[in-house]
Order: structure tokens, then sequence, then C-alpha cells
């Protein structure tokens, strides 16, 4: 298989592209996705400071890498969630990349340790409150990285989801007739109240093989481990299904999930819609000030109950 | 053939000589799903491998706690807070 653009010895084949790529010309293609994205969701500019979301994962490594590539300001927060051997080994990864590549290019990498302010980590967390895991982990990650965002005064938040996380949430919203939260599944979400940071996916157009190949060919050292608290999840079900289809029918997965946003932008008024639901119900939590439809937000629920946990 | 497989990290043994494509229907592993490694590059799905090669067939999806958080909001109409009403992504 040689490459479609200079015909030397291929190192991948991307069928829905009817395409095969070199790592030289395979790299310019994930860039030039990425640069398609950026504009045509208007997610930053040059001058903009963007906060990537890092993991420690191929997805958001990746995506630190490409900006930083691109010559964007992009720094990173990495949260720590205390999950055994599963943390230590993500956080080593991120604080290797970030010493090894991102240090290079100026960028910062900031860190929040779930258990330095909770006193335990998610999975104790999590059955101290009596919620499950994966989504305590949600509530705390989505508050920390819009706190970082908002107090750093970042201009966006960006995320490393994929075209195959993207086409797999739209299947689960369908698949349960979830059609109000459809308008939320775009890959630009405007800081639609104050105390939210504007949020962007810039790999909506890679899937999840590209960005995995992505991280191999350029040596980025990411954790291949699932985590453990993920196992059995129905986003992984939906993902196995859509890539039964793409294997068979190449390009399922863009026309599935472009087609949506496609037609989801001939609605005209959705974002002005979205924004204003989001002011009608949203004010300052009374304990941190970040928004939320309660008196309290659920992040601040939280941790109340597990200082009054630990004091006991 | 030496192959190298994750979810859990197990090493097996495969007769050569073969394509990677027929190594992975061989497994029954969609093509989408891995990446084939020989040493530190790519192989593509129509080279050959040999009994003398040491490959690692890596699996690509993930889709951890977030993904799995929105699905639960999804299920469950919001009631309260930021966590399920504007569930911004990460990954």
């Amino acid at each position: 298989m040689n490459c479609t653009k200079c015909k030397t010895k291929a190192v991948i084949g991307l069928p829905r592209h009817n395409a095969a790529f070199c790592k030289g010309c395979f790299n310019g293609f994930v860039h030039d996705q990425v640069a398609r994205a950026i504009k045509s969701e208007w997610m930053f500019g040059k001058e903009d400071r963007i906060l990537v979301a890092v993991s420690g994962g191929k997805d958001s490594l990746a995506l630190w890498d490409i900006l930083l590539k691109m010559g964007y300001r992009a720094d990173a927060l990495y949260v720590d969630l205390g999950i055994g051997t599963y943390s230590e080994q993500s956080h080593a990864k991120v604080t290797k990349f970030a010493e090894a590549v991102a240090a290079s290019h100026g960028a910062t990498l900031h860190l929040h340790t779930v258990e330095q302010e909770a006193g335990a980590g998610i999975k104790e967390l999590a059955q101290l409150i009596h919620r499950p895991t994966c989504s305590t982990c949600g509530t705390i990650k989505r508050y920390q990285f819009n706190r970082v965002a908002i107090e750093q005064q970042y201009d966006v938040m960006a995320t490393g989801h994929n075209l195959d996380d993207e086409a797999a949430r739209l299947l689960g919203n369908v698949l349960h007739w979830q059609e109000e939260y459809l308008d939320k599944q775009g890959p630009s979400l405007p800081a639609s109240v104050e105390g939210f940071a504007k949020k962007v996916k810039p790999l909506f157009r890679l899937s999840e093989r590209e960005l995995a190949a992505y991280a191999v060919l350029n040596r980025i050292d990411y954790i291949v481990e699932e985590c453990p608290m993920a196992k059995g999840s129905k986003m992984l079900q939906y993902k196995e299904v859509l890539n039964r289809l793409e294997t068979e029918s190449p390009g399922t997965k863009q026309t599935f999930y472009w087609g949506f946003l496609e037609k989801q932008s001939k609605k005209q008024p959705t974002a002005t819609t979205m924004t204003e639901k989001d002011r009608a119900v949203l004010h300052p939590c009374a304990s941190c000030s970040q928004p939320t439809t309660a008196e309290v937000c659920s992040y601040c629920k939280m941790m109340a109950r597990a200082k009054a946990h630990s004091t006991s | 053939m030496q192959v190298q497989l994750s979810h859990p990290a197990r090493m097996i043994e495969i007769k050569g000589p073969k394509k990677v494509k027929d190594l992975l229907r061989e497994l029954n592993l969609v093509v989408e799903a891995h990446l084939v490694i020989k040493g530190d590059d790519l192989v593509t799905e129509d080279e050959m491998l040999y009994d003398k090669d040491q490959v690692e067939i890596r699996p690509v999806i993930s889709g951890g706690s977030q993904a799995e958080v929105e699905a639960k909001a999804e299920q469950k109409p919001p009631t309260d807070s930021s966590s399920t009403l504007l569930k911004p992504a990460l990954a």
C-alpha cells in the first residue's frame, strides 16, 4: 500500500477517505483536519489562550501536541483522580509529555489532585456519597476544568473528544430519543453565562484509530490501559457497534455525526436558544459562584458531604 | 510470529506468513478498532507478517468515564446543578 499523496510506502490506510498515507503526509492530514475543525466552528484564534483537558490518554495528549505544533497558545490541566496505579501511570505520562514536548513550546501543565481536596480518591469518594464512580468523576472534572479556565482567564477550554466519541454519544441519544440533549452535541459550545468557559472539541473530524496512529507515529507515550472504572460502559458498546458498521461501510461514523451537525446548523436559532435557556435557569452557586440551577452546585454539595464524613 | 494483545495483556503465537488483515480476522478483531505495530512502526492491512516477526495489536477504543457520565445523564433528566444540565464534554 503506497501513500496517496507522495507514493512512498504507506503506514496507514484510511478507507473512509479512500486514501493511505506515509508518516509525513498522515501528520499533514491530521493537522489539516484539526485546522478545518477550528475554522469551520469558529473555535479560537492564534492569540487566544487555550486550556487543554489532558488525561494521559491518546486523544488529549495528541490534541495538546497538535495545537502546540500548529502554533497555538495551549496549556493543559490534569486532574489526578486517585484511581490507584491507573492514575499513577496516567499522571506520569502527562508529566513526561509536559516536560519532553510541551515545555519546549513554553506551555504550562496545571494539576489538580482530588485526594488533596476531598481527602479520598474518586472511588472512595463515590462510595461515600452513594453515587456511581463515573458520575462523580464527570462532576469533578467538569468543575475543575471550568474553574481553572475561569480563574486563569483562558479564552477557551479544549477537550480531546473525537469522531467516535461524538458518533457514539449521538447514537446513545438517538436510541433513547433524548432530543433535548442534541443541542449540546456540537463541537463548539459558547460561554453561555458568566462563570462558564467556552468549550470546543477540535478533534471531532478525526477517528479514534487515526488519533491512536498519530500518537504512535509521533512517539507520544500515552496510557493504553482503559480506565478500570469504565469497563462495560454503554459508550464502549455503542463504539463497538459503530466500528463494525464502519469496517463494512467506511464513512458510516462521519456520515452519521457530520450529517447531524449539518442538520443542526440549518436550525437557525439553536445557539441563541441554548444560551437563552442557560441564562434563564442558571445563577451563581451560593458557595463557589460557579453557575448552577440549584442554590448550591452539585460539586460543592459533594465536597461538603465528603468533608462532613472525614471529620465525623 | 509472536503477537502481543491487550485487555488483558498477553502474548500468543500465530503461524505465518500471514497478511495483517488476515491476522486480525483470525483473531476476530475489527480493523477500525485496532492498530498493528511492528517494532516502532505501524503496518498496513496488506502487509505480510512472517514467523520471525513480533507484533503488537493495540486496541484504540477508549470510552471512559466522561462518556459514561453523559450516557447516564441522558437517561435521567437533570433536576439540578451544572453536572447534568450543562455537561460540557471532557476527554
